[in-house]
């Protein structure tokens, strides 16, 4: 049945409040099932070895002594994961990231693994497995990595992008540009010119729960898996991929979420579970310890980024131009390339160019991270333009509001926008309370913008009344911040029934077609579009049903407020016919009433907002505290404005924490120091004030009720937003993130 | 792994003297449980001292205060003779981990743990405290101060149980202070911590003080010539800087993942001179 998604403004009864969640009672009491809460009969426990070089190549590996341990059911090394990626770059790079295969590329590099039949035993067998390493140099740091000298990773890479192609391997994998106009020619125009190079350490998502699953392989080639993921299918194609099983006769089922953020998009240790299964013959649970989290999966780039802004002294950019360096671990990737798209999205620019630079580094392997790149270069651009704004003697806000992008603009990266939320952002910040309150002594304040692409994809949802009426909605997006709640009141919103009468569940891959994973802000974009056009399709069964059982014509026949009214001179006096009414005569009707979705939902719509920050900073320590934060971003029709106030939160925090003290610290040998909560410093309740937000609400053309994706751009603006309020109240530009403590005193004594 | 609970000392010490190796005391347990989740941890024995009688207690003797080894630090708080006698104690160990950990955790676990960022330590070493220790070959008293002589060793020896910590009785007008630096609120490890002791005459100048710096060496550092710039002042503004300036000397931290060598001798410094200010605030307020 053809949809049409198009806004369609209209009044809206469900949509808007904020109901509670059905997930909730579970997750207070303890009784949601996450990845390690799921056992299997006969389960063995896995434990993976892992390499303590930096850098390392693997000459031998015995795991004979740890095989002939009691108790272990089986071992496994690189080599009972044949590569079966067939040239496939990237599958390849998920497979040696998985098990090293030649060469151990980072510190926590899995090199083999073993399942027992207990805890003791594992720990026992790892001890057993002998490793000869012929230790090699390695490279950490983003610049360093770029130096002529620097130890290569990969001597097969030949940077692309760049003509002419060097001749000789380096650890730049490549070079991609953006933009459009002539930036000489626009800086020559600039009455004022901003020219810095910034820099930003690497941060892990941070996600309570450790990535965990029980996977279990049997002799006919099927196989199941239980696991904490962000996207059961795309986890499903992967792992079938790189194990060689049909993709169907793999049953993936996803747990509850302690928390992804970008980082169980990837697969870790689940291919590797698989294969020890496969081996044993029995099921197999992995649990990741936080020390494995941190040093073998997620983290986000570490940049050092370069940026020129020029503007006459009325205020108008006449230039940018910024060269973005990303880590992305010891594989080719395009993080540095998504920095360069996003860098300058907030801006109308007449001349604008970006270039984006991936650098390989002895480091994990760089996953999704809320709005991967993005924050980086927000914080780069954004600290420039409140340079350049004090540079010029601008208002911060009013130099941003006369170079906001608008409804017609070319974005730097290409596309021609819609209608977009930057300038209401920054009107609503220039008019908020928070703006003008007054600071005391040692404070500051800083507001930043960011933007984030936001996306749609593949997906599909079944939606089945049941015999009393109410409705289970299956959905294959992994509710990863309250979308059961939402999507339930999107279904109750369309068939015109209590949000208390709909039940929503994520679906396993056996249950629903392909659905793309829970990213790119785009599961309650996506599964609410889906979700709208299954009850519709829904709602035209029961039309038919209802036509049935008055036997008239289904053109008679009028759906409104949860119920069919025949219309018409003839027999319009029938009693409108209820959900229930239909449902409980379904059997001789036609049998169940159901409506189904597919769809590939297009048109996400950009996502921009502002924030203010204020903070104290104790001259005498470096110790910063964030006093105040507001947080402004439009999402196009806020669901359920609870959930997207807690993504603006979410998103601030992480952001704050980032900006503050979070990051990967890697000693000279290349080890990582800090593999723990108690050294990798997220911030705790106290560190944070209540942190507040404003919705606005401009309706994405895409979507029938105006919905864009809210999960993400939240993360983008807070590098910057802190940076320049700490800047404010310690009157040095602060350009290293994290403004750590040390990196204040610093900076205030480099100054004295 | 065998987990016993003995009722006397006695039976704990000779427990212990049966296991030398591979065997640990257990008090609060929130450091050793956590190590013992670690994948390279192997123990034998693990003796829980909190059934023994007198270890959760605070007595007052005539040596001063007596805290039983297995008191959570949160019933430090609890004693208003104590919290009256020595606040920068009382502070000191109310500032280790949250609620939670506080109604577990022990000073004498923070102690015997050894670790260079233990917070209740240097105002331990500042107020001069004694522990008493038993063990196969007796009983003996030593300084707080000897007992950790390295990250994570400590001079007992095998089968020997810190029995108790003694606190000694304040002289009249006497203040103590305990202020350390971590990035975060909370939840965190010491990057610096200061303890200051001092008493002060009928006049109101320093009559005899004590410094103690702690996660800037190996163990805590007592900058004896630090503390004597105070004696005989009112610490005036000159005096504080000359001190600040001798705390941040005498710091021997170094360059790690929670701070670089130039950031910690210099709030060393700051935190030194703010906690003899607040100690000697404190002092005038007592009798
Ligand atoms: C979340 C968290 C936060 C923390 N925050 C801080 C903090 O802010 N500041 C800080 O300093 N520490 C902190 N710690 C560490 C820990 O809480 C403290 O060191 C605490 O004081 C240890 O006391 P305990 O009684 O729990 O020690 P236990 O774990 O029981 O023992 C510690 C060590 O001392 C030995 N030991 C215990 N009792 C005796 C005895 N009677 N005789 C001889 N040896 C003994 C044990 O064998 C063990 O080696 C934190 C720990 C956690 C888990």
């Amino acid at each position: 049945m053809s949809f049409d998604a198009s806004y369609n403004e209209k009044e809206l009864n469900a949509v808007g409040t904020r109901p509670v969640r059905p997930d909730g009672v579970d997750k207070v009491t303890g009784r949601a099932r996450y990845g390690a809460d799921y056992n299997m009969p006969g389960q063995l426990v896995a434990r993976v070895l892992r390499s303590p070089h930096a850098h390392a190549r693997i000459l031998r590996i015995d795991t004979s002594q740890a095989e002939a341990l009691k108790g272990v059911k089986a071992v496994v090394t690189a080599a009972d994961l044949p590569d079966l990626t067939d040239g496939d770059a990237s599958l390849f790079a998920i497979l040696d990231n998985c098990m090293a295969r030649t060469k151990a590329l980072y510190d926590g590099h899995a090199v083999a693994a073993v399942a027992a039949i207990d805890v003791h035993v594992a720990r026992k067998a790892l001890k057993l497995i002998e490793v000869d390493y012929e230790v090699l140099p390695h490279v950490v740091d983003v610049d360093l990595a770029m130096a002529p000298d620097a130890p290569v990773l990969d001597e097969t890479i030949i940077t692309k992008g760049v003509t002419p192609a060097p001749d000789a391997p380096s650890n730049v994998f490549a070079h991609s540009e953006f933009g459009h106009g002539d930036v000489a020619a626009g800086f020559a125009k600039a009455d004022e010119i901003v020219e810095r190079t910034f820099k930003t350490e690497q941060t892990h998502q941070g996600y309570i729960e450790p990535h965990a699953c029980v996977a279990s392989c049997n002799s006919d080639g099927s196989a199941e898996m239980w696991v904490c993921t962000q996207g059961p299918f795309v986890y499903r194609q992967v792992c079938a991929d790189l194990l060689g099983l049909e993709v169907s006769k793999l049953k993936v089922t996803s747990s509850e979420i302690g928390g992804g953020f970008g980082g169980k998009t990837h697969v870790w240790a689940e291919p590797v579970a698989l294969a020890l299964s496969r081996k044993a013959g029995r099921p197999v649970k992995l649990v990741m310890s936080r020390n494995e989290v941190f040093r073998a999966s997620g983290p986000t780039s570490a940049t050092s980024i370069d940026v020129k802004i020029g503007a006459t002294k009325d205020g108008t950019i006449t230039a940018a131009e910024a060269t973005l360096r990303y880590t992305s671990g010891p594989y080719p990737d395009t993080w540095a390339e998504t920095g360069a798209m996003t860098a300058f999205a907030c801006y109308d620019l007449e001349n604008v160019k970006t270039v984006g630079i991936e650098v390989l580094v002895n480091r994990p392997k760089v996953a999704a991270y809320r709005a991967p790149s993005a924050p980086m270069a927000a914080f780069a651009v954004e600290s420039a333009i409140d340079s350049l704004a004090h540079k010029i003697g601008i208002d911060a806000v009013d130099f941003r509001i006369k170079n906001a992008a608008r409804e017609g603009t070319r974005s730097s990266y290409g596309p021609v926008y819609g209608p977009i939320g930057i300038g209401p952002t920054l009107e609503a910040a220039k008019a908020h309370a928070h703006m003008s309150a007054p600071l005391g002594k040692n404070q500051g304040r800083g507001m930043a913008c960011g933007f984030w692409f936001n996306f749609g994809g593949q997906t599909c949802t079944d939606l089945n009344i049941s015999a009393d009426g109410t409705v289970t909605l299956s959905v294959g997006t992994v509710d990863v911040g309250g979308s059961r709640a939402s999507l339930s009141m999107i279904a109750a919103e369309e068939l015109g029934i209590a949000y208390e009468d709909v039940k929503a569940g994520v679906a396993d891959t056996a249950s629903l077609g392909y659905n793309d994973m829970t990213d790119g802000s785009r599961g309650t974009f996506s599964s609410s579009m889906a979700t709208i056009s299954a009850a519709r399709n829904a709602i035209a069964v029961m039309k038919q049903r209802a036509a049935l059982m008055w036997d008239i014509p289904v053109e008679d026949i009028e759906w409104k407020d949860g119920q069919a009214h025949a219309v018409g001179a003839s027999h319009d006096n029938l009693a409108p016919l209820s959900v229930k009414d239909i449902a409980a005569k379904a059997g001789n009707t036609g049998g169940p009433i159901a409506g189904h979705s597919e769809l590939v939902a297009d048109g996400a719509g950009v996502s921009f907002g502002t924030h203010i920050c204020d903070v104290e900073v104790d001259p005498e320590t470096g110790a910063t505290r964030v006093i105040r934060y507001t947080v402004i971003q439009d999402a196009g029709k806020a669901v359920h404005p609870a959930y997207v106030e807690g993504q603006y939160q979410g998103g601030a925090a992480q952001g704050i924490g980032w900006a503050l003290n979070e990051e990967y610290i890697y000693g000279e040998d290349g080890r990582l120091q800090n593999a723990g909560f108690l050294d990798y410093r997220i911030p705790v309740c106290s560190d944070l004030p209540m942190i507040d937000t404003q919705i606005l609400e401009i309706p994405n053309p895409n979507h029938p009720y105006g919905v864009r994706g809210v999960g993400e751009t939240s993360i983008v603006p807070p590098l910057a937003a802190v940076a320049n309020a700490v800047s404010d109240a310690v009157g040095v530009r602060m350009t290293h993130v994290p403004i750590s403590p040390p990196r204040i005193l610093a900076a205030l004594k480099a100054q004295r | 792994m065998r987990y016993e609970r003995p009722e006397t000392l006695e039976d704990a010490v000779g427990l212990l003297s049966a296991t030398p190796e591979r065997s640990h005391i257990l008090a609060g347990g929130t450091d050793l449980l956590v190590r013992m989740k670690n994948d390279d941890f192997d123990a034998d024995l693990v003796v829980d001292i909190k059934r023994i009688a007198g270890m959760g207690e605070i007595a007052r003797t005539d040596a001063g205060f007596v805290i039983g080894a297995a008191v959570p630090c949160a019933k430090l708080a609890e004693d208003a003779a104590l919290v009256a006698a020595w606040p920068g104690v009382v502070e000191a160990a109310n500032l280790i981990g949250s609620t939670q950990i506080q109604s577990r955790c022990t000073m004498t676990g923070n102690l015997c743990n050894a670790g260079p960022a233990a917070d209740s330590v240097p105002a331990l070493v500042a107020v001069d405290a004694r522990v008493k220790i038993v063990g196969p070959e007796g009983n003996r008293i030593i300084p707080a101060r000897d007992v950790p002589v390295g990250p994570g060793q400590t001079s007992l020896a095998p089968g020997e149980i810190v029995a108790a910590i003694v606190l000694p009785e304040p002289a009249p007008q006497t203040g103590s202070a305990y202020l350390r630096f971590i990035p975060r609120t909370e939840m965190d490890i010491a990057v610096v911590g200061t303890a200051v002791v001092l008493t002060r005459d009928a006049d109101g100048t320093v009559a005899s003080a004590r410094v103690a710096l702690g996660a800037v060496g190996p163990r805590v550092i007592v900058p004896d010539d630090a503390a004597q710039m105070l004696v005989g002042t009112t610490l005036d503004d000159d005096t504080l800087a000359r001190f600040e300036a001798a705390c941040s000397d005498a710091a021997t931290p170094i360059d790690d993942k929670r701070g670089t060598v130039a950031f910690r001798k210099e709030v060393a410094g700051v935190l030194a001179r703010r906690a003899a200010k607040i100690a000697y605030d404190r002092a005038g307020e007592t009798q």
